[in-house]
């Protein structure tokens, strides 16, 4: 394991104690007495710190420190967390993953707002002593110290004699120590010479090996300073009666030392000269009181057993390997459809063990490819956690008051999705805040609690990925929607809309301008970007709204990015498949059913409603103009332009998985088509896109754009 | 200081020969992963006359062009010997129909003559130089502007 | 015969330097990630050094320490504390508990394998 991938599994470790982090405060504010959530809390930014510190990032274990000195005060309950606070602790959190960000991609992070929490964070530290702060930087320091301490370079090692006495008590061999040890480390500083007092050893009877028994005289010729003799018993300091005097009489005459410690540093063995204490100056029983032999060195890299437990084991695969092998699986279900196609056409006699067997293939085709999304699949939940941020932030700009409540974020999506909604979603958030959410005191006029509520949920259903952002706020104003769209120009005036055409406006490009974009929704970003983002997805967003209760925005994204249910259709000669996904109901038309509006208009009655019909291959540019008011068969879609429509196509053939093939990748958006795929006959076959298909009027003779599509040449 | 000469041997360069329109073109080898015979290819909706459709090779969907129609000089006229050569250029593949290949051609970079100042923009930007093999004018394809650029043909 | 070490520490991050540096310096690593597990371990492994973070889950490091020295192992294998604190009060809790010695975070390789080889004795 190289430093770099030490380094690597840091930050991954940093994003989980961030996300416990979050959580943590979250609990908190439920209940910031369980010592047990404020520990976890303190515990994440411990880590971070530890950690940080390693790698020597400085500013990052500076704030970890600050902000995890005043949550251990909170711990301690010398202070008491109130909704202050709380807020101070969220924001340094954030402040906490934006250091760590900084860190990771070796920037410099924003001094400025760190600068301000810190004071706020100092400002609960009271009158702590300046000195703690100080204390911290300088024992990264202190530890090195004893090691490497030069002697004072015009000093000159000139040698001293220490005469220094030593009684250990009990405690210290029960905390491990071993004197001998202790000596060996003196030893290595220059000439030791070590004798033991026996007089307090019992008589064999009365032995308690728990009791320390011995007092130890020793005398060391050495040229380092006292405080360095003093560094060796640091550990022992306490645990020991410890005289350390210079004896100036003696005034050895030996020869120079080698330089002190030296040879068992870089040999890795103990000093030769060093001094063994007599053998009959042997102290207490101990196992550990063996002959030297035993310090023979194994450099030998001992095979490790680490991790055996711990929480579930996991495995880093790069995500390229993932996608060929989704793009390999693709290909299995492909091969799959082929080969159950060229068997249909041998046109066997009915041999029902072909028939099981193939579709046991298919089923594991599809289990495999099942199995392999759900390597990409991650829980919604960290993207919902950085939410929780945007929430607060909105709030504060807005000085409205609001909290966030996530449901079902264990909900897995497709890793690419997760990472493509998290722009569109932070800015639907904040607008939930900033224009769903009503003031404190409007809210409580109108007889609701002051604070406001974001709801964040995700869900499967159907084959799908639903998620909500749901604000409990006053509702869309359509009266102010609709007049707003007509001073943009983007209905003309006097146009009647319904309800849910005027929620739609929202989504048109150039609704929002900057005029109304407040200094936090100002992006420049409208929900119009937030609906194409969410299209690129192959997903939808739409509203519903209910005056003074609130608005509810939902996203509906397929499951994966890489195949979906589809109906295998005819359109003038070619096939092309339209995702089952879209498709309310297929209707086969009888005439009494079919009425002309105009020349070209066409509806059926639904249920006593009528529903405008469109020739999906005249809107493609497919067919001439012959057609047959007949044939045909009806799909009945939802879109978002035009409601309720019934798409006429030549014929269903089938209903299978397809594995979406982008266009976009060697040639460029084609309208009313969203992909491609691979049939079993290796054709290729258009995947259609209810939505835009709509929007092709056939009225116009749709003829190619000035500027086709074209391939955009990704410059390398 | 180095002592230089002329290098005895230059560095060659391999095109691969073919025509369309009439004309002779051709590609640095380099830029071309196969050669197949024309199959009937899945037309796109709203395109271009010069965008045949899309064709899988091998799992990948690719658009075929007519190159032919691409520079202008109308469709590729059906014959037997029509292939489509598949080139990649910046992560891009496609498909180029061209009447016929013809042969393997490796010449020296000097052989390689500036394009003759002729008027059409367009047809300047799609020729990065011509090669003279005895009486006739290989042009060289500019990939990327055939990738990049409306040709002016089409349409 | 190699020096078998035991590191009780909630940090993955931690974790890895640690084995790294002891793994490079000979001696034969193994980790825990809590208290808890690190007390399990110390039994299993029986290590001739532990080195023990403070702040982890389940079991704290002054839990660790007095459990090995009181409890049924009554240890006196070197346990030392490797903790970015440095307030005296949290040290003499440690050495009330029985630890050996105190190491600030962060660490060097260098200083922190002498000080093992100093508490052991071993050369490894």
């Amino acid at each position: 394991m190289s430093m770099n991938s030490i380094r690597d599994t840091f930050f991954e470790e940093c994003e989980e104690l961030l996300e416990a982090l979050v959580e943590g405060l979250s609990a908190m504010e439920e209940n910031a007495e369980d010592m047990d959530v404020v520990n976890a809390v303190f515990r994440s930014v411990h880590s971070i710190k530890g950690g940080a510190g390693a790698f020597g990032l400085n500013r990052l274990v500076g704030f970890a420190h600050i902000f995890e000195t005043v949550m251990d005060k909170v711990r301690s309950q010398e202070i008491k967390v109130d909704e202050e606070l709380m807020l101070l602790f969220h924001r340094s959190g954030d402040q906490l993953a934006d250091l760590v960000e900084a860190a990771r991609d070796d920037r410099e992070p924003d001094a400025e707002s760190e600068a301000a929490i810190i004071k706020e964070l100092d400002a609960h530290l009271g009158d702590q002593p300046e000195e703690e702060d100080f204390d911290f930087a300088a024992v990264t320091l202190d530890f090195d110290a004893p090691q490497i301490d030069l002697p004072e370079a015009d000093a000159g090692p000139s040698l001293r004699r220490f005469n220094i006495r030593f009684k250990p008590t009990a405690a210290l061999y029960a905390n491990g120590h071993e004197p001998l040890l202790l000596f060996d480390a003196l030893a290595e500083l220059g000439t030791l010479s070590v004798k033991a007092d026996l007089s307090g050893v019992p008589d064999f009877d009365a032995f308690d090996p728990d009791s320390a028994v011995l007092d130890w005289t020793l005398a060391l010729d050495t040229s380092e300073d006292e405080t360095v003799l003093h560094e060796v018993f640091e550990f022992v300091d306490s645990l020991c009666d410890l005289e350390i005097s210079v004896d100036e009489a003696a005034l050895p005459d030996v020869e120079m030392l080698p330089e002190p410690q030296s040879m068992a540093e870089a040999h890795g063995t103990p000093d030769p000269a060093m001094a063994s204490p007599p053998p009959e100056t042997r102290p207490a029983p101990d196992a550990k009181m063996t002959e030297p032999s035993q310090k023979s060195a194994s450099k030998q890299v001992a095979p490790s057993r680490d991790e055996p437990r711990g929480p579930k084991p996991t495995l880093r695969v790069d995500l390229d390997r993932v996608d060929r092998l989704i793009n390999t699986v693709g290909e299995l279900i492909i091969n799959q459809a082929m080969i159950s196609q060229r068997i249909e056409e041998l046109e066997l006699p009915a041999v029902a063990h072909l028939t099981n067997e193939l579709e046991a293939y298919k089923l594991l085709a599809r289990d495999i490819q099942e199995g392999v999304m759900a390597i990409r699949a991650q829980p919604v939940k960290p993207l919902f956690q950085r939410m929780s941020r945007i929430v607060r932030e909105a709030s504060e700009a807005t000085g409205k008051k609001s909290k966030l409540i996530t449901v079902g974020d264990s909900t897995e999506v497709d890793k690419t999705v997760i990472e493509r909604l998290a722009d569109p979603l932070t800015h639907m958030v904040r607008n939930a805040v900033d224009h769903g959410l009503e003031s404190p005191e409007k809210r409580v006029e109108a007889g609701k609690e002051a604070i406001g509520t974001i709801r964040l949920s995700a869900s499967h259903r159907s084959g799908s990925v639903f998620i909500e952002i749901a604000d409990d706020g006053a509702g869309l104003n359509r009266p102010r929607i609709l007049e707003k769209g007509i001073e943009k120009g983007l209905v003309p005036p006097d146009t009647e809309l319904s309800d849910q055409e005027i929620d739609n406006l929202l989504f048109m490009p150039g609704f929002s301008t900057a005029s109304e974009v407040s200094n936090l929704s100002g992006r420049g970003v409208g929900m119009d970007v937030v609906k194409n983002a969410v299209a690129a997805l192959g997903g939808r967003v739409s509203i519903t709204t209910s005056p003074g209760s609130g608005t509810t925005f939902t996203i509906v994204l397929p499951l994966t990015l890489a195949v979906m249910d589809g109906f295998v259709i005819s359109i003038a000669d070619q096939t092309m498949v339209i995702p089952i996904a879209s498709i309310i109901e297929t209707i086969r038309p009888s005439r009494r059913d079919l009425h002309c509006i105009g020349t070209d208009g066409e509806v059926i009655s639904v249920r006593g409603s009528y529903v405008p019909i469109v020739d999906v291959a005249r809107n493609l540019g497919l067919s001439g103009g012959a057609r047959d008011i007949n044939g045909g068969v009806l799909l009945l879609v939802s879109t978002e332009g035009q409601g309720l429509t019934a798409l006429r196509v030549g014929a269903i053939h089938d209903q299978r998985q397809v594995v979406i093939k982008s266009l976009e990748s060697n040639y460029g958006a084609i309208p009313g088509v969203s992909a491609a795929t691979i049939l079993g006959d290796g054709k290729i076959a258009l995947i259609l896109d209810p939505d835009e298909l709509v929007k092709l009027h056939p009225g116009l003779h749709y003829s190619p754009p000035a500027s086709p599509p074209r391939m955009e040449l990704r410059h390398a | 200081m180095l002592d230089v000469t002329e290098a005895p041997t230059e560095t060659q360069f391999e095109f691969i020969t073919f025509s369309s329109g009439e004309q002779s073109f051709c590609l640095e080898i380099t830029q071309i992963r196969e050669i197949r015979r024309w199959t009937p290819v899945t037309k796109l909706p709203h395109t271009p006359a010069d965008v045949l459709g899309v064709m899988n090779l091998r799992g990948a969907v690719i658009p075929i062009f007519d190159l032919a129609a691409r520079f202008g000089f109308g469709e590729t006229p059906d014959n037997e010997r029509n292939v489509v050569i598949v080139a990649a250029a910046g992560g891009t593949t496609i498909g180029l129909l061209v009447e016929s290949v013809s042969e393997i051609l490796s010449v020296a970079k000097s052989a390689i003559q500036e394009t003759p100042d002729i008027k059409s923009e367009a047809a300047r930007q799609a020729i990065l130089g011509v090669i003279s093999v005895g009486e006739n004018m290989v042009r060289v394809v500019n990939l990327d502007a055939v990738l990049v650029n409306d040709m002016g043909g089409g349409v | 015969m190699t020096t078998k070490v035991l590191a009780i520490d909630d940090s993955r991050t931690i974790r890895n330097l640690l084995r790294v540096s002891l793994e490079g310096a000979g001696f034969e690593y193994h980790s825990a990630s809590d208290g808890v597990e690190g007390v399990e371990q110390f039994s299993e492994v029986e290590p001739d050094v532990v080195i023990t973070d403070i702040n982890m889950p389940n079991l704290d490091g002054f839990g660790v320490i007095e459990s090995l020295r009181k409890g049924p192992n009554r240890t006196t294998v070197p346990i030392i504390v490797l903790t970015t604190e440095s307030g005296q009060d949290l040290k003499t809790r440690a050495r009330e508990a029985g630890a050996t010695g105190w190491i600030v975070k962060p660490f060097d390789d260098a200083s922190l394998v002498s000080v093992l080889r100093r508490l052991t004795g071993h050369a490894v």
